[in-house]
């Protein structure tokens, strides 16, 4: 899915947890998430501190569309 | 003569502990049979025995692969072996990745013949194909009577270090490894003969694939993040609460475009999962772990984005085919453009 949306033009960052998987299927802008069933939150932690912690993977991910690349790239910390 | 010793490695579905709700086991290792072992064992005859069996939780072993491997490593070491198998897997992603992942691991690290069992699609399969020796099977667990006696077949030739033939006679996807072999006939002679062939339209097989390469180039970075319109996308199956339109838990053949105006986040009163293929508990109970339309709709009044885009698309990645995917992203990657969107960010389970 993700080759299709960037074979328009449109640049696309993965956020995922199988950073293997996201390799294999061509994602050129990765960003590594916390766990299979919740990507983007960590439910042990208190609702404050997991939407900071959803905050930065967003910002992360914000900021890899802004990075030019020029092949797959992983954006860890 | 003494039987060859094997372990057999599983997830925790397939030894019968559980689903998604149990994905997150720890490894443990126990003798003799387990689950698809027992049919295994039975295939094998005479030949080699399965002496314990590794389970581990698929989600367990994707999120912790380093030191899941070191564990599974130790264990396999204890019982020295002479094969390891893994699976078969069919289409399960995680599962897939697993079994290739660990077999990798048991062969570079014991030296051991290895083998495991997968459908072509399985993401595993494209991983690990160059590395190992893969049965093909089909893409679900209602193969597993075709697929062990494969399995059991190309086993017992690895332990015994016969020669093996090419991919369609023993039933594992093609490696990309060439071996030099005698024809009848003169590669001059062949090609001509290809060539007509090709000419009258009639069937003929080449003798070299084109490898297939489909790496899309990155496209370019955002210049201004501040004026950007940002889509969220995603195969975790975030879908208005009651599924509207019926999006499948597993192999879906539909996606849905869904209105996001008037939320600034998601909770579990408007929105739920879809998703058949990982435990549901915390994406249903807060729907931004999986599509963060809090945090997005933060940075929008915040002026750190310029939009969030109004739609998001979304479908369930669980066994759906590739040609569905392409199909699926293809016509929403045009109403994308076609709407301003500047850049997208997709979220997978």
């Amino acid at each position: 899915m993700l080759k299709e949306i960037e074979r328009v033009g449109l640049p696309i960052v993965h956020i995922c947890t199988v950073v293997p998987i996201s390799l294999t299927v061509g994602a050129n802008r990765i960003v590594p998430a916390i766990a299979i069933p919740h990507p983007l939150g960590d439910p042990s932690l208190n609702a404050e501190e997991e939407k900071g912690l959803r905050r930065k993977l967003v910002e992360k991910a914000l900021n890899a569309l802004t990075v030019e690349v020029d092949e797959q790239t992983v954006f860890e910390d | 003569m003494s039987k060859y010793k094997v372990v057999h490695y599983i997830n925790q579905f397939f030894a019968g502990i559980g689903g998604e709700e149990k994905a997150n086991i720890p490894p443990e290792m126990r003798d003799g049979v387990v689950g698809p072992g027992m049919a295994l064992a039975a295939a094998f005859e005479a030949d080699m025995e399965i002496v314990a069996t590794i389970i581990c939780g698929d989600s367990y072993y994707a999120e912790n692969m380093e030191n899941a491997e070191a564990e599974i490593l130790e264990m396999v070491k204890s019982k020295s072996p002479d094969m390891f198998i893994a699976g078969p897997a069919f289409n399960a992603g995680r599962y897939g990745t697993a079994c290739g992942a660990i077999c990798k691991a048991v062969k570079d690290n014991l030296g051991i013949p290895v083998l495991t069992g997968m459908y072509v699609e399985n993401p595993g399969a494209d991983i690990f194909k160059k590395d190992l020796f893969i049965v093909e099977t089909k893409n679900s667990a209602a193969d597993m009577r075709k697929a062990i006696p494969k399995m059991a077949a190309l086993a017992i030739k690895m332990a015994k270090g016969e020669e093996l033939g090419s991919p369609s006679e023993e039933n594992y996807i093609e490696r990309g490894v060439r071996r030099n072999i005698f024809r009848e006939k003169r590669g001059a002679e062949r090609a001509v003969e290809m060539l007509v062939a090709k000419v009258n339209n009639k069937p003929f097989v080449t003798e070299y694939p084109m490898p297939v390469f489909d790496h899309v180039a990155p496209a370019a970075a955002l210049k201004d993040l501040k004026k950007a319109k940002i889509a969220v996308v995603t195969s975790g199956g975030i879908v208005p609460k009651g599924n509207p339109d019926h999006i499948e838990s597993s192999s879906a053949s539909k996606y849905g475009k869904y209105d996001l105006t008037g939320f600034d986040y998601l909770t579990d009163e408007t929105h739920e999962t879809a998703h058949g293929g990982y435990d549901p508990c915390y994406a249903n109970s807060n729907p931004n772990r999986v599509l963060p339309v809090d945090v997005l709709r933060d940075l929008e009044k915040e002026g750190v984005i310029g939009e969030l885009h109004k739609y998001f698309y979304t479908t369930v990645g669980n066994g759906t085919s590739v040609g569905n995917a392409v199909k699926f992203s293809k016509e929403y990657a045009q109403e994308l453009l076609a709407d301003g969107v500047d850049g997208v960010i997709m979220t997978s389970t």
